[in-house]
């Protein structure tokens, strides 16, 4: 995987995206390992995304790494016109390796073929947010035990959440059953359901919540967002079918939990945090540790 | 008695695109330069066609096309036949066909995609087995279709 650069789910093999978690592990039981101390790793964040790169930040500063890097495009030269690739080149002779999130989709991609340093997306536009993606696959078989033949329930915004798209796309390769819960609006696109049917492969779809609860093993909830609708009146009508609170919970799978991308508004009612079903702050946590194991591997350390 | 058609002269050596869908002849002139072209060209349009009803033909002199040179214009017009001619005999026939990379040529119809937005060569695989034309970016992953396809 060294030299490797990660933009899109799909650029890792189903091993190489188990060998991250497997490395992920080991930077949970020991998540401080100086082993990048001679390396800079650039964090180039053209649109604000503070989660995303506090999350790679504190990945790099556990592995003794140097950050250099900006939070915003308004503080780089982007403002003085400077074209990406420009910027990417010139990073390229500064860092070892390149984070970056970009409010153009495929600007990751150009950047990968741009710079002489690997590349990690960190979402391009509504493209790809592959660590996402492998982060959410790490807390799904940490909490499950395995990624195999699980009943994954997805909620919300089907339709805009590139998340549930690429996450869909790895959990293809571990025969699961999908449970599509969203309104009729925002119902997952044609071209992910096809991927799934590709892999001889089974989803339902539902417009009510309480339908999947009793078998889900995993619930990922999303939000559903008042300006994806074109009339606010069906917003109005279906806005909370999709909040999970705690009383819907009874009768629930022990062992189900309840993942979200975050920042979560009000789609979770703030009663189920207590609950042993809500995973979504310890999901963000594993973040960090499936960054260490990526960046650790990209640049060819030994944990 | 006054002649009824047009006799172009027949090629010695040289290819003949036929079969291209009538309001595409010059998209394909284009795509394969040959507005620029120094060789010989003729170009006919709107010609009768038992397979078509209407077609266009484009016959160029002394040039031949290598396939991946050619095939670009399968975008335009998927139904053309290339024919070549040594010593004015017909020497292959073929149909066009889709390569599997398109590189240039094709806007990409995302309108947040950065080839959009910076100076870019765009690049897309063709989808296999789709019953039209379908590119896939290799950017920004989304699907340009025949529909909302349009030309650098």
């Amino acid at each position: 995987m060294k030299n490797k650069n990660l933009i899109s789910i799909t650029d890792f093999t189903k091993e190489e995206q188990l060998h991250v978690l497997d490395v992920a592990e080991g930077f949970e039981q020991n998540p401080q390992q100086r082993i990048l101390q001679d390396k800079v790793v650039a964090t180039l964040f053209f649109e604000p995304s503070t989660r995303t790169r506090l999350s790679f930040e504190s990945a790099a500063n556990r592995l003794g790494a140097r950050i250099i890097g900006f939070s915003d495009a308004s503080n780089s030269s982007v403002t003085k016109g400077e074209t990406l690739k420009d910027t990417i080149l010139m990073v390229s002779n500064y860092a070892d390796l390149i984070v970056m999130r970009h409010p153009k989709e495929g600007s990751s991609r150009y950047a990968s073929q741009v710079a002489h340093v690997p590349v990690i997306n960190a979402g391009d536009g509504a493209n790809q947010h592959p660590t996402q993606c492998l982060l959410d696959l790490y807390s799904i078989r940490k909490t499950q035990g395995r990624l195999d033949n699980l009943n994954i329930a997805f909620v919300g915004d089907l339709k805009y959440g590139r998340t549930v798209h690429s996450l869909t796309q790895a959990l293809c390769n571990f025969n699961c059953t999908f449970h599509l819960v969203s309104p009729t609006e925002l119902k997952l696109p044609s071209y992910v359901k096809q991927t799934i049917k590709d892999r001889n492969l089974e989803y339902r779809q539902y417009t009510d919540l309480a339908e999947v609860i009793p078998f889900a093993d995993i619930i990922y909830m999303t939000r559903v967002q008042r300006e994806r609708f074109a009339d606010l009146m069906e917003y109005e009508r279906v806005k909370n079918a999709y909040i999970l609170n705690q009383a819907m919970l009874k009768g629930c799978k022990d062992s189900m939990k309840i993942l979200h991308p975050l920042p979560r508004v009000n789609e979770i009612a703030t009663d189920v945090d207590d609950t042993p079903y809500a995973y979504y702050f310890q999901q963000a946590k594993n973040g960090v540790y499936v960054r260490q194991a990526l960046m650790a591997l990209i640049l060819g350390a030994k944990a | 008695m006054a002649k009824t058609e047009l006799i172009v002269s027949a090629l010695e050596n040289g290819t003949v695109i036929d079969h291209i869908a009538s309001n595409e002849v010059f998209r394909v002139l284009q795509l394969l330069n040959l507005d620029k072209s120094q060789d010989t060209v003729y170009m006919g349009s709107n010609l009768d066609s038992k397979k078509l009803g209407k077609k266009g033909i484009i016959k160029v002199s002394n040039r031949f096309f290598a396939p991946e040179e050619i095939n670009k214009i399968a975008l335009a017009s998927p139904n053309a036949t290339i024919i070549e001619i040594r010593n004015f005999e017909v020497v292959s026939k073929t149909k066009v066909a889709l390569p599997e990379e398109i590189k240039g040529i094709v806007k990409c119809m995302n309108p947040n995609c950065i080839t959009n937005h910076e100076v870019i060569e765009t690049a897309f695989t063709v989808v296999p087995h789709s019953e039209s034309v379908k590119l896939k970016c290799r950017f920004c992953e989304k699907f340009t279709t025949k529909e909302n396809m349009a030309f650098k």
